[in-house]
């Protein structure tokens, strides 16, 4: 064999290599961005049929009567969706079983006491009952983040009682006071709770404890072209750089898919999406402190993270690999039953995109919080 | 243009590959042959193409001026003048320019007997801009995927290409190549900072020779490379520069279409602990 052979052998060998960890063309590009600012999406058609066949809508119920006596007439015990017929309140039940309830336990009895269907002693009764009432404000209170699309029970649930994407307060190395050894929750592709995150990058892999639990500034550019001013450190932009890659994931898209990078903060030249995301932002943490925290009491231990706590939810939640839950298709049209008492939507508090956080306090309690993680 | 006195022996005719003793002349210190005409005249186009499109364009500040590609949506076809047709013309032009240049340089090489080394050089720049705004938009199916020319606005598109893969440090060409690019940089400056010293001795002193620079460096870091080998590896070091360039582009997109981050799970995913 002479040199010319091994080299070729070499490239064979290397090629094949390239091509056990690659991709191929023909790709599909989606412009976002005007022509050259290289803003654009790339999708890889075989890899989308097989995201596109794990994001199919549930099944749906055929619509049932409102008129007729109300549930809360003829159950006892109903809480949530006192304002329904026994007909739609059916529809609700039925479907549940089917969107939430384990596949080796599709019945009632997976919530509910098979002697007494009022009695609210399963964790699972008293967790569907919160969730219940989450899902309606959601679709009621948050249309700035799921406008007329709105989600149901099977948007994060997929037809099984543990959503597949949650997440856990990392519960560190135990090392933090360490001289040596500590990471600072990050440099790993494998964080203390034993899964992949951040897309395998280097980067903090719990951005949600401070972001989506937490009110943390995410946003540490600074506002002038030179530093003055602009307190933000390394460190903390890579906690904002983490969460965003999330967001990246969860809805498999890129950054350009709401920013133009030339100017990350720019709301002009930023494109509508971000606005939806940073709603999204305050909708996530609004419901983990008001839906998911106060159930930490109710769920059984087995259900909980290694600190003991509830798991909580993040973009992947509800978004799965998907710029929209199920390609923008709606559930949630096909269930009146969900989608809440008819108030009018109110905007969240902070309900101001464009508002710049009120200066230094806002920044110097984000950089405590941060560093105090570290 | 004065000649200086040895260069009349290197002033050789032939050695042309296209036009024989046609364009074989000298203007001044310059050779010109039939690749000096194509280079002049596709860069006279090219630039003055660019000028109209700065006068189509909102702006003359020149920071500012910016010649885009045609959207998406024209695919590999041709695009109307002012919607990214220019771009395209623009584009041809460069790259006949470019590519005219390394045939003079050939041509030179033809005349004084010497290697290919420099057009060979040149040539990995030139892979590095055709991968960028031919190879990779073809591939990918539309020249709308090539950058833009303008001195802010490729920059852009720089930033936020590399940021459709959401973090483009972890692209492992791109590692390579930065690595090539700064090698590239620390020897330059090794070795022009010894030829300096070398050629400016102190006040009284005369002017040292290679042996003076093989011994500061064997005694700095214990190994001299050479008079010779210096160039060689410079050689080495920029062509990679350039050749690893093009290979971190290329791979962008038509052969990875997600996060580059992600790209690494190979790692994890070895059978050895897996």
């Amino acid at each position: 064999m002479n040199t010319t052979h091994k080299l070729m052998l070499a490239a064979i060998a290397s090629l094949g290599l390239l091509s056990a960890c690659g991709e191929r063309p023909p790709v599909q590009t989606v412009q976002t961005g005007y022509r050259g600012t290289g803003m654009e999406q790339n999708y890889n058609p075989r890899l989308m049929k097989v995201v596109a066949e794990r994001n199919q809508i549930g099944g749906i119920q055929p619509p049932a009567d409102s008129s007729g006596p109300l549930a809360k007439d003829i159950y006892q015990n109903v809480q949530v969706l006192n304002d329904l017929s026994v007909g739609e309140f059916t529809r609700v039940m039925l479907s549940m079983t089917e969107w939430v309830t384990p596949a080796e336990q599709k019945n009632c009895t997976y919530c509910h006491n098979a002697e007494n269907y009022s009695d609210g002693s399963k964790y699972q009764y008293q967790v569907a009952r919160s969730m219940l009432r989450m899902t309606r404000e959601i679709n009621s209170q948050w249309t700035s983040h799921v406008k007329q699309t709105g989600v149901t029970c099977h948007t994060c649930h997929r037809g099984g009682p543990v959503p597949q994407y949650k997440w856990f307060t990392d519960p560190g190395s135990g090392r933090e006071n360490a001289f040596v050894g500590t990471r600072a929750g990050q440099n790993s592709a494998i964080t203390g709770l034993g899964m992949t995150t951040i897309g395998h990058s280097s980067l903090p892999y719990d951005p949600y404890t401070p972001f989506l639990l937490g009110d943390a500034n995410i946003r540490v550019e600074g506002t002038k072209a030179l530093p003055p001013g602009n307190r933000s450190s390394v460190k903390q932009a890579e906690w904002t750089y983490s969460l965003m890659v999330h967001m990246s994931e969860s809805l498999g898209v890129n950054c350009t898919y709401c920013h133009n990078t030339r100017a990350w903060s720019s709301w002009e030249q930023s494109r509508p999406q971000r606005s939806t995301a940073w709603y999204g932002i305050r909708m996530v943490r609004n419901l983990n402190n008001g839906y998911l925290l106060p159930l930490t009491q109710v769920f059984p231990q087995h259900r909980k993270g290694p600190t003991g706590d509830v798991a909580k939810i993040n973009c992947a939640t509800c978004h799965q690999g998907v710029y929209k839950p199920y390609f923008g298709q709606s559930m949630a049209k096909d269930y009146p039953e969900l989608q809440g008492a008819k108030k009018p939507p109110a905007a969240p508090a902070d309900a101001a995109p464009a508002a710049t956080p009120t200066a230094k306090k806002v920044i110097a309690s984000a950089d405590t919080s941060v560093r105090g993680r570290l | 243009m004065a000649m200086l006195n040895f260069e009349r022996k290197y002033r050789v005719r032939g050695g042309t590959l296209v036009g024989g003793d046609l364009f074989d002349f000298w203007i001044g210190a310059f050779y010109v042959g039939f690749f000096g005409i194509t280079a002049a005249f596709f860069a006279l186009l090219g630039t003055a193409l660019l000028v109209y499109g700065a006068a189509l364009g909102p702006t003359w500040n020149l920071w500012q001026i910016s010649i885009a590609p045609p959207d998406l949506s024209y695919g590999l076809g041709l695009a109307p003048l002012k919607a990214g047709g220019l771009w395209q013309i623009v584009t041809i032009c460069a790259i006949g320019a470019f590519v005219s240049w390394a045939l003079r340089e050939v041509e030179i090489c033809r005349k004084l007997g010497i290697g290919y080394h420099v057009p060979v050089a040149f040539g990995s720049a030139i892979l590095a801009y055709v991968t960028l705004q031919v190879i990779r938009p073809v591939l990918l199916g539309a020249w709308g995927h090539a950058f833009p020319y303008g001195i802010y606005s490729h920059l852009d598109w720089v930033s936020n290409v590399a940021y459709q893969y959401l973090h483009f440090h972890y692209n492992p060409a791109h590692m390579v190549a930065v690595t090539f690019f700064f090698t590239t940089v620390l020897a330059l400056a090794l070795h022009g900072s010894l030829v300096l010293s070398a050629l400016n001795p102190p006040e009284g002193e005369v002017v040292k020779g290679a042996e003076h620079e093989n011994t500061f460096f064997r005694d700095n870091i214990g190994y001299s490379i050479g008079t010779l080998g210096i160039h060689r590896f410079g050689l080495l070091l920029s062509v990679n520069a350039g050749v690893w360039s093009a290979i971190c582009i290329v791979v962008s997109g038509p052969f990875w279409t997600r996060s580059w981050t992600d790209w690494w799970a190979w790692w994890l995913n070895l059978p050895i602990w897996n």
